[in-house]
């Protein structure tokens, strides 16, 4: 076979294996929304869901799903970013940075289901605290935690050295510079990775199950000793326990829901990194 | 401003500003040392509580239970005592395995297509997509896993189920692809220009430059993309417990119910009292796959080292 | 092509034993301003090349005689990498660049326009091969780097391969030093190993004409001598263009020259004719220092 034969061949393939990968995701996405969308009616995303019988909903897993994200990333987002500013601004090459940057790699490597096995025993079992939301989103705060540090550090190096210098030449000490000419420079970059992360735990389910527990309480609290069941373990438990007459249609509708939410995320996520580039732009 | 320009009141002249600003305490500055450096040390605590916390449990289990009939039992059957998670192991690997053999090359060829073929067009439509995949839930993985593809492979293979490391393979190979595409692709555009040039220049056609120059300069790089991919994969429980029918054997074909590692333990961990073996069995297998994972993670550091090595040799 | 001129690389002294008596005369004064000019092995007729809306390069006309060495000189920025890379399409691989004016290579026997519609890029970089301004070796062994360009163009035969890397490394004047190591990494050559091995790569692949950009930019003067001498004895076999920075190297190594400023060719004459008694103001000023 010619050498030009081959190249022809090998493109089209490589092409072609790019297109397979388009078209699985556009299968997955449509099939969840074509099955799950005629479940989303205002009665499904208001109910809460039966035990018992079929016709229940998941507002209650809307309601907990926010909760548990939202307290993660309350307690993430502060550790994270300034674990990230000691890596960017602090950290002199040497032992104890590099054992930092071991743990912070280690740490964004452990499975999610180890981290549900460590949430178990440290909230459920030795804190004494159940199933509860503040311990699924302590835990889930802990797995989005290396993402966090890495996305701070990055955004941090990137902000260009004389804003720095300029702040540190008015005698602004090295704290001060931090805060007011650095981080505010970070906030799009930032915005973008919490989004993500914030993504991530959206759909996380490993972690929350033996923490935050397969079960809501019986009416609307903010109580965080509560369990909270999210949307993603009520698409899990549905199915695995299969004692609902209509398990396939509720997961089906959660399906959907979940994939809605994951695309507005992603969607707010392009829409940051756009206005990111024109601010970028701007400025350049 | 007013009071100023009446000049009756007492104004802070050039001089008193100095004073003050010359005079003032900087002792916030300390406490916010303080704090970032307890939060950069809170990831070395978490980690660490991390192993201690499962490590714990495991080794309570190791004093009523051999570790290597843990390792190497074949029967799982907590009720008689038995604790062989031989068949958990080998469904991991065997699941990973797959997720390699399929996830490998389709995320190759979408890496090289993305650094090298694609035109920027494509790019903007590739791009996204990829993204997309990767912020797909693992339970909605595993549901279209279960409703699609379980149902295809039983229609199309004439066994009982469909369950098994076939689906397993093929749900978690498409799960690593953003992992290991974003990361191989950053390998296949971190070879220098002038290479690729030097080969064109030969009058060699694109696709040999991609084989013979591109993809041998970048493959400490893909190896390392491959690890990552592999981990990934080794460590998702969701997905893979939907569609692999959970039977804890040996599995002997890639059509008959399974299990891993991960599935096992989210099917067990809430149906077993604390401290009990089968429950220190959990996180036995917990430690396991924290030490595989810890594994790749060195390894990972071992090839990006030989990589930037390359590199610099080359250079 | 005289004999006369064939047997001149081998008297021209190296470079580096060159005193400071003037070497700019060695080759160029050996060779005679009357001589005629051999046939031409490119022809270039009005060529252009834009970036974007930037211009490269307008309306250059330049012949480049068959089987001695052409000096492309001129201020950084002038255009004369751009030609350079004219003369084998390498230009396309920069986004934006666009060509017009035709670039006729001798091509079995007749001369074709290389810009024509369906004329085929790999052929072309054949027999117009590239030797780059910084050594760019592949990552892999001495020998793989020489192999490469014949192993891809379909020869397969192993003692065919080896003895096609031994004269090209041999035309490259590498042979001696390398032949106790050939599957040594090239990356723990010296930079000017590492360069004559690129010409040695380019040479495997058996091109016509050998295009070369500032190939001595980045070596010390030793290494730079040596590729100096070499170009000398390559010029019997092939056609070769060199842009180069420095006036003494065109001055020790072409037969011709050209000039560039501002992307436009000013002059084009005997290297010789060229430093003592060029036609053009702007070239006197060059060569004598004023500018550039």
């Amino acid at each position: 076979m010619s050498a030009r034969r081959t190249d022809q061949i090998a493109r089209w393939t490589v092409t072609a294996a790019a297109g397979l990968i388009l078209l699985v995701l556009g299968y997955i996405l449509g099939s969840v929304l074509i099955n799950g969308l005629p479940v989303l009616s205002w009665h499904f995303l208001t109910s809460r869901s039966s035990n018992l019988g079929p016709g229940g909903g998941i507002s209650l897993q809307i309601f907990n799903t926010l909760y548990i994200v939202i307290m993660s990333m309350l307690m993430a987002v502060p550790v994270g970013l300034g674990a990230g500013v000691y890596l960017a601004e602090y950290a002199l090459p040497g032992r104890l940075t590099s054992l930092i940057r071991l743990a912070t790699e280690s740490l964004a490597s452990v499975p999610s289901i180890v981290f549900g096995l460590f949430g178990m025993v440290v909230f459920v079992n030795a804190a004494g605290l159940g199933f509860s939301r503040l311990g699924g989103a302590a835990t889930l705060a802990l797995l989005n935690l290396p993402l966090i540090v890495r996305v701070s550090e990055e955004a941090i190096r990137a902000v260009p050295a004389d804003l720095r210098h300029a702040s540190l030449a008015l005698g602004a000490t090295k704290e001060q510079t931090i805060f007011s000419a650095v981080l505010p420079a970070t906030v799009g970059r930032l915005a973008t990775g919490v989004t993500l992360a914030a993504g991530r735990a959206l759909g996380e389910s490993a972690v929350l199950i033996a923490t935050a527990g397969m079960s809501s309480p019986r009416y609307l609290t903010l109580d965080p000793l509560a369990s909270g069941e999210t949307l993603a373990v009520h698409l899990w438990a549905v199915n695995a326990e299969n004692s609902l007459s209509d398990a396939a249609r509720i997961a089906d509708g959660t399906a959907a829901f979940l994939i809605l939410a994951m695309l507005a995320v992603s969607l707010g996520i392009g829409w940051l990194a756009r206005r990111l580039d024109r601010r970028l732009a701007g400025q350049g | 401003m007013s009071r100023v320009s009446t000049g009756r009141t007492a104004v802070a002249t050039p001089a008193a500003v100095r004073t003050r600003i010359r005079g003032r305490r900087r002792d916030a500055g300390a406490i916010w040392r303080g704090l970032f450096f307890a939060s950069a040390i809170f990831l070395v605590i978490s980690i660490a509580a991390i192993m201690v916390m499962i490590g714990r449990p495991a080794i309570a289990l190791f004093a009523q239970v051999r570790p290597w009939a843990f390792l190497f039992g074949r029967v799982w059957a907590p009720e008689h005592g038995l604790y062989g998670v031989l068949p958990f192991f080998a469904g991991s690997l065997a699941a990973t395995g797959m997720a390699l053999l399929i996830g490998g090359p389709l995320g190759l060829a979408g890496a090289i297509y993305l650094a090298k073929l694609a035109t920027p067009r494509a790019q903007r439509v590739m791009r996204p997509a990829i993204q997309l995949l990767a912020g797909i839930p693992s339970v909605v993985y595993g549901w279209v896993g279960l409703t699609a593809l379980v149902p295809f492979i039983r229609r199309h293979s004439g066994h009982v189920t469909g369950f098994g490391l076939l689906a397993a393979g093929i749900v978690l190979g498409v799960m690593v692809l953003p992992t290991f595409i974003s990361l191989a692709e950053d390998a296949l555009r971190a070879v220098p220009q002038d290479i690729e040039h030097g080969s064109l220049a030969l009058g060699t056609t694109r696709w040999q430059t991609i084989a013979h120059v591109i993809i041998p300069a970048a493959w400490p790089g893909i190896a390392a993309a491959g690890i990552l991919g592999l981990a990934r994969a080794i460590g998702e429980t969701m997905a893979v417990q939907m569609v692999l029918g959970n039977s804890p054997v040996i599995p002997t074909g890639l059509i008959v119910p399974a299990s891993t590692l991960t599935s096992e333990i989210v099917l067990e961990m809430g149906s077993t009292p604390q401290g009990s073996p089968a429950n220190n069995a959990l996180f036995a297998m917990g430690l396991l796959l924290l030490l595989v994972s810890l594994g790749l993670i060195v390894a990972v550091r071992a090839t990006r080292r030989e990589a930037t090595a390359g590199v610099r040799e080359a250079h | 092509m005289t004999t006369e001129t064939m047997s001149l690389p081998t008297m021209v002294p190296p470079a580096r034993e060159a005193t400071s008596a003037a070497p700019e005369t060695t080759r160029a004064a050996a060779r005679g301003e009357t001589d005629p000019e051999p046939q031409p092995a490119v022809r270039v007729r009005d060529l252009s090349v834009t970036y974007g809306t930037t211009l490269g390069i307008k309306g250059v006309d330049l012949d480049l005689p068959e089987r001695s060495v052409t000096a492309l000189i001129g201020p950084s920025g002038c255009g004369k990498s751009t030609f350079l890379r004219a003369l084998n399409r390498m230009n396309e691989l920069f986004p934006g660049v666009a060509t017009s004016g035709e670039v006729l290579v001798r091509w079995d026997g007749r001369f074709q326009d290389i810009y024509a519609p369906g004329v085929d890029l790999v052929e072309l970089r054949k027999r117009v091969g590239m030797v780059f301004q910084r050594p760019n070796p592949f990552p892999k062994s001495i020998v793989e780097n020489v192999i490469y360009g014949p192993r891809r163009h379909g020869v397969t035969d192993r003692a065919l391969l080896a003895e096609a890397a031994e004269e090209a490394l041999r035309q490259a004047a590498l042979w001696d030093e390398v032949k106790d190591k050939l599957n040594a990494p090239a990356a723990a050559l010296s930079g000017g190993q590492q360069q004559r091995l690129c010409i040695a790569r380019a040479l495997a692949v058996r091109p016509d004409v050998v295009l070369m950009d500032e190939p001595t930019a980045s070596l010390d003067p030793i290494s730079t001598g040596k590729i100096e001498d070499l170009l000398g004895k390559l010029s019997k076999d092939y056609t070769i263009v060199i842009v180069t920075h420095s006036l003494q190297q065109a001055a020790r190594v072409s037969e011709k020259t050209a000039f560039f400023l501002n992307g436009e060719l000013v002059e084009a004459a005997p290297t010789l004719q060229m430093m003592t008694n060029p036609r053009d103001r702007r070239t006197e000023n060059y060569v004598t220092g004023r500018f550039g």
